[in-house]
């Protein structure tokens, strides 16, 4: 195959997100110095406009869809929904980050550097298209949230958060490089398209189970980044860990970047050898919804709670892959898109009243609640009430269409026992209302201030969001049906 | 626009307003949840008319929009005769319910009565919805107002009772919510009418096991909500930690929903799964009639006795729905509207009785016939209904129930039967204690009901002596809707039930005397 080393004007365009990114990304780390300590937001502001910029060039760029650089990204319509999804995500978090890092006095610049690097590399996780490339992009992601979840360095905590997150991710990826090893060993490929074509036409016999054998280790790496069971034991201790607006981050953006790889890998590349996976990827989501949902039962600590509610949830969004169809990876994408806002407008919440040193993290802290501040209140209800998946929610629909996916691929007890798990469920989450609605207020909410305007404005977009995913989700659904067909 | 659509969202514009009125506006509150729920009221009473006048057996008041394009998702209200009752019973409720709460909720007013409106429209949304989708999302926006007003006006148990009140239902949609998604896949559409069609002309045709699992999954989610034995605990403790408007409509309208749901969907799209579960369900219902009764005869709490009556009462509206006979039917629905009225009044008037002696003990009372004329009149008009006293409403519902069931079997309705008596001992009692004796010095002290009370009363009584009297009101709507449900389930029987030639005459002379 002849080879253009010479990229054309369209390659740089349909990969102008992340070169805007990492250009502001390193632009903030040299403004660092020439900046006086009482013009610190500066930093938010370039990192709000790169974001805002980066996420025009996503949408733009899905106007001229197609390959680049060699067929080593694509551009399609599900790279543009993750790509959309992850720069949001960073925006939520710049808005709601800015604030706590004042609060702890650590406003510097590093931290919207590593931000914007670290969504720059979900952007080409979400592009990527070849087993490369995702190893890159995962890499870029990864690293820069490794230091993100060890932020304040003073803070034990954060420490032990980064680390352990570090050390077991490094150990997982290890799995995902030796899974693409061995898969270019077997098949001679990195590009998804060309492994399936391989498996699809010269893929017999032993190969098929050469193949198997690297899409198990690949779902180990995977695994281990979207935290199903059961590799899910790091989420706990990082989420809690970890700043709350690094927690923020970390559950949504990086979680959807990891899911759409998954998708794109074992959908495209795998897609042939389905009978090897399908039953590996749906006992994996079965122990992640029940390993999940269990464990936040007895949770006090609210990050940590949410840490195994983010665990079930990615076992929802397991089923929807397990059912291999194209309704399923639709579902998933508009689940991961639901569950980004709940979990944001959630961890917004608790950033702003953890209060400094994140001194109020217990679920009892959050007494009266709603009492003292109805709107806030009110408002994580709505997002208690969409992870519960009650109606009108975007958590509600999201969850229908994830288990119509599953019932559509005959997976029935599947099905069953995710709608009980999700009863269960709503038991930890109704624990929430119960405190902030039932009891009285306590010292904790007594001395609370308003919403800063950065996390309102986070809470309230998420909000509103989520509303407009529950009762009108045709607008995210046609989107995400139209572009669910990744292969072509 | 019908004036279904109305009456449906005036509640829900009446929510969001109230949460624009500034919090401490408590008599502000007040009257615009009222005046907005006498509105929704008076407007209901339109969709009485063309039961009335023209007399149509089928659906009214229709809207069928698209709502969600793809899963195809429509907003599909309308009512029929057995709708029609219900959302009136749930019109005419709320008022009283705000009348109810207007002193005895003094602590976030504003909070109450948004509830209490959001309530309102999910329940009528309940009772309207002909696409699954719909009807499941008001399934589950009509519990998380009911949760909130047990969990923050409740008792002192009310946190345990709302949890508890709420993961069961929940726990029972979900079983639903996968019935739904699989009869979606088969048919392409929520439509109820078309997938009901569908099942009936056999271009839907789940396997005889899928019908059966389909079956369940339904019916459990009704079975927990109406409650039907043994999924009846959370009841008791839901009805006793609720606060007096949470009661009621939680007894009068909530459970309806499930006793609605297994008349209007369970047994319909799944005739023959119903008739060969039916010897279990109807042991279930009988077992419920009778538990319910003597577990209420021995309640030292008013409001426990209360909702121990109502697991008896419920169970002959399931006996009567799954009897499979006109009267059954009949009975059924009209025993819903009975239970309704009746069991709401006594809510009530425990709820009078708590605000100005601060207990639910039967035995911190006595005498109170001396102190509270009134209170004790009212009283005891309600108790006769709810025992079943002719020329009273439950009368005619219990004596159809029975009818229907006898029909079919004959030592059913012994058995049922047992039940109403119980039900006049556990009352009886009930009354004989709490009014009758001496009033201590705390009872004597009493003040007997005002001018707001009897507002609430009143319409009540006048409901229970109508219904007991003029059936003719209701019934016709009431049995041209169900016989549109009997029909094709009727036509099926042959193939499972055996029939009887006696008891077949039976049925006709009655038919013939009604």
């Amino acid at each position: 195959m002849p080879v253009n080393f010479t990229p054309s004007a369209t390659d740089y365009l349909r990969f102008l997100p992340e070169i805007i990114m990492i250009l502001a990304g390193t632009l903030i780390m040299v403004m660092e110095p020439l900046i006086g300590s009482n013009k610190r937001t500066a930093f938010s502001s370039v990192t709000l406009l790169a974001f805002v910029a980066a996420l025009v060039a996503a949408v733009s760029a899905n106007n001229s869809p197609g390959t680049s650089f060699s067929n080593m990204l694509i551009v399609d319509g599900f790279a543009t929904f993750f790509r959309v999804l992850v720069i949001g995500v960073g925006i939520l978090s710049v808005l709601s980050a800015s604030a706590y890092l004042r609060r702890e006095h650590a406003d510097s610049a590093e931290y919207y550097a590593l931000l914007l690097f670290s969504v720059s590399g979900q952007c080409v996780m979400a592009t990527a298209n070849e087993l490369i490339m995702i190893f890159i992009g995962l890499e870029i992601s990864s690293i820069a949230t490794y230091i993100l979840a060890g932020y304040l360095r003073d803070d034990k905590r954060n420490n032990e958060s980064a680390l352990k997150y570090f050390l077991l991710g490094s150990f997982a990826t290890a799995f995902l490089l030796y899974g693409i090893a061995w898969i270019y060993g077997t098949t001679g490929s990195t590009n998804l398209g060309e492994i399936r074509n391989f498996l699809l036409t010269g893929g017999a016999g032993h190969n098929t189970v050469l193949a198997g054998t690297a899409a198990a280790l690949m779902f180990v790496g995977f695994a281990f980044k979207v935290s199903a069971a059961p590799f899910q034991i790091w989420a706990p201790d990082v989420y809690q860990g970890a700043p709350a607006p690094v927690t923020l981050f970390m559950s949504a953006g990086p979680k959807a970047a990891a899911f759409a790889v998954f998708m794109r890998v074992f959908t495209t590349a795998f897609g042939p050898i389905t009978n090897h996976w399908e039953a590996f990827v749906w006992s994996s989501a079965l122990l992640t919804m029940i390993v999940g949902n269990f464990a936040a039962l007895t949770q006090t600590n609210i990050k940590r709670m949410l840490a195994y509610s983010s665990i079930a949830h990615a076992g929802y969004v397991m089923v929807a892959i397990a059912a291999h169809n194209q309704i399923g990876i639709a579902a998933a994408m508009f689940y991961l898109a639901a569950y980004a806002l709940m979990n944001i407008g959630a961890f917004a919440v608790i950033t702003h009243f953890s209060r400094q040193g994140e001194k109020y993290v217990n679920i009892e802290d959050l007494a009266g609640l709603g009492w003292k501040q109805p709107v806030t209140a009110a408002l994580f209800s709505i997002f208690l009430l969409s992870f519960i998946g009650v109606p009108l929610t975007g958590g509600f629909f999201g969850k229908f269409y994830i288990f119509k996916s599953a019932l559509d691929a005959n997976l029935i007890w599947l099905a069953i026992l995710g709608l009980l798990n999700s009863a269960v469920a709503a038991y930890y989450y109704l624990r929430i209302i119960v405190v902030m609605y039932f009891e009285e207020p306590g010292e904790s909410t007594a001395t609370l201030e308003p919403l800063t305007p950065g996390i309102r404005t986070t809470v309230w977009v998420s909000a509103v969001g989520i509303l407009l995913l529950g009762i009108f989700p045709s607008i995210l659904l046609n989107f995400a049906t139209s572009s669910s067909a990744l292969v072509k | 626009m019908t004036l279904l659509d109305g009456v449906l969202f005036l509640p829900l514009v009446a929510f969001l307003f109230i949460l624009l009125f500034p919090k401490d506006g408590v008599n502000g509150i007040r009257w615009f949840s009222l005046i907005a729920s006498v509105i929704v009221f008076l407007a209901s009473l339109g969709l009485i008319a063309p039961y009335w006048f023209a007399n149509p057996g089928k659906l009214t008041f229709e809207t069928d929009l698209p709502w969600i394009n793809s899963p195809n998702i429509h907003y599909h209200v309308a009512i029929d005769g057995i709708s029609l009752w219900l959302v009136l019973l749930t019109t005419l409720l709320t008022p009283l319910c705000v009348l109810v709460s207007w002193n005895s909720v003094q602590k976030r007013v504003k909070e109450f009565f948004a509830f209490l409106l959001l309530l309102e429209f999910g329940l009528i949304g309940v009772f309207c919805s002909f696409d699954f989708f719909l009807f499941y999302v008001f399934w589950e926006i009509a519990l998380v107002p009911m949760y909130f007003l047990i969990g923050i006006w409740g008792h002192d148990r009310r946190i345990y009772a709302t949890v508890k009140f709420f993961l069961y239902t929940f726990a029972g949609s979900m079983l639903m919510l996968v019935g739904i998604i699989y009869l979606y896949n088969q048919a392409g559409t929520f439509d109820y009418a078309t997938i009901l069609r569908g099942l009936q002309n056999g271009s839907i045709a789940p396997t005889y096991q899928e019908q059966f699992l389909l079956f369940l999954g339904f019916f459990i989610a009704f079975a927990i909500k109406v409650p039907l034995f043994p999924l009846h605990t959370w009841l008791p403790d839901a009805h006793v930690e609720a606060p007096t408007a949470g009661s009621v409509m939680l007894a009068s309208v909530m459970l309806k929903m499930g006793t609605y749901g297994l008349l209007r969907f369970c047994v319909p799209m799944f005739p023959a799964a119903a008739r060969n579960c039916s010897g279990w369900i109807v042991a279930l219902a009988i077992i419920g009639i009778l538990y319910g009764a003597l577990v209420a005869l021995v309640q030292p709490n008013m409001k426990k006795l209360v909702a121990y009556s109502s697991v008896s009462h419920l169970g002959f509206v399931v006996l009567g729905i799954f009897s499979f006979t006109q009267q059954g039917f009949d009975g059924a629905v009209y025993q819903m509207l009975n239970h309704g009225v009746s069991t709401g009044a006594l809510f009530i008037v425990v709820g009078f009785l708590y605000e100005r002696r601060h207990s639910l003990e039967i035995n911190a009372y006595g005498g109170v016939a001396t102190a509270m004329p009134g209170l004790a009149t009212v009283f005891m008009i309600t108790m006769l209904a709810s025992i079943g006293l002719p020329l009273l409403n439950n009368f005619v519902g219990e004596f159809l129930v029975l009818q229907g069931t006898a029909l079919i079997n004959f030592r059913w309705a012994i058995f049922a039967s047992l039940g109403a008596i119980f039900a006049a001992c556990y009352m009886l009692w009930l009354y004989q204690r709490v009014c009758f004796g001496k009033a201590s010095d705390e009872v004597s002290k009493l003040k007997d009901l005002g001018a707001r009370e009897y507002a609430i009363s009143i319409p009540l009584i006048v409901l229970m002596v109508w219904m007991g009297t003029f059936t003719q009101t209701f019934i016709p709507s009431i049995t041209t809707s169900t016989a549109v449900i009997l029909g094709p389930v009727d036509a099926k029987r042959d193939v499972h039930v055996r029939k009887e030639p006696s008891l077949q005459l039976t049925g006709k002379e009655t038919a013939d005397a009604r």
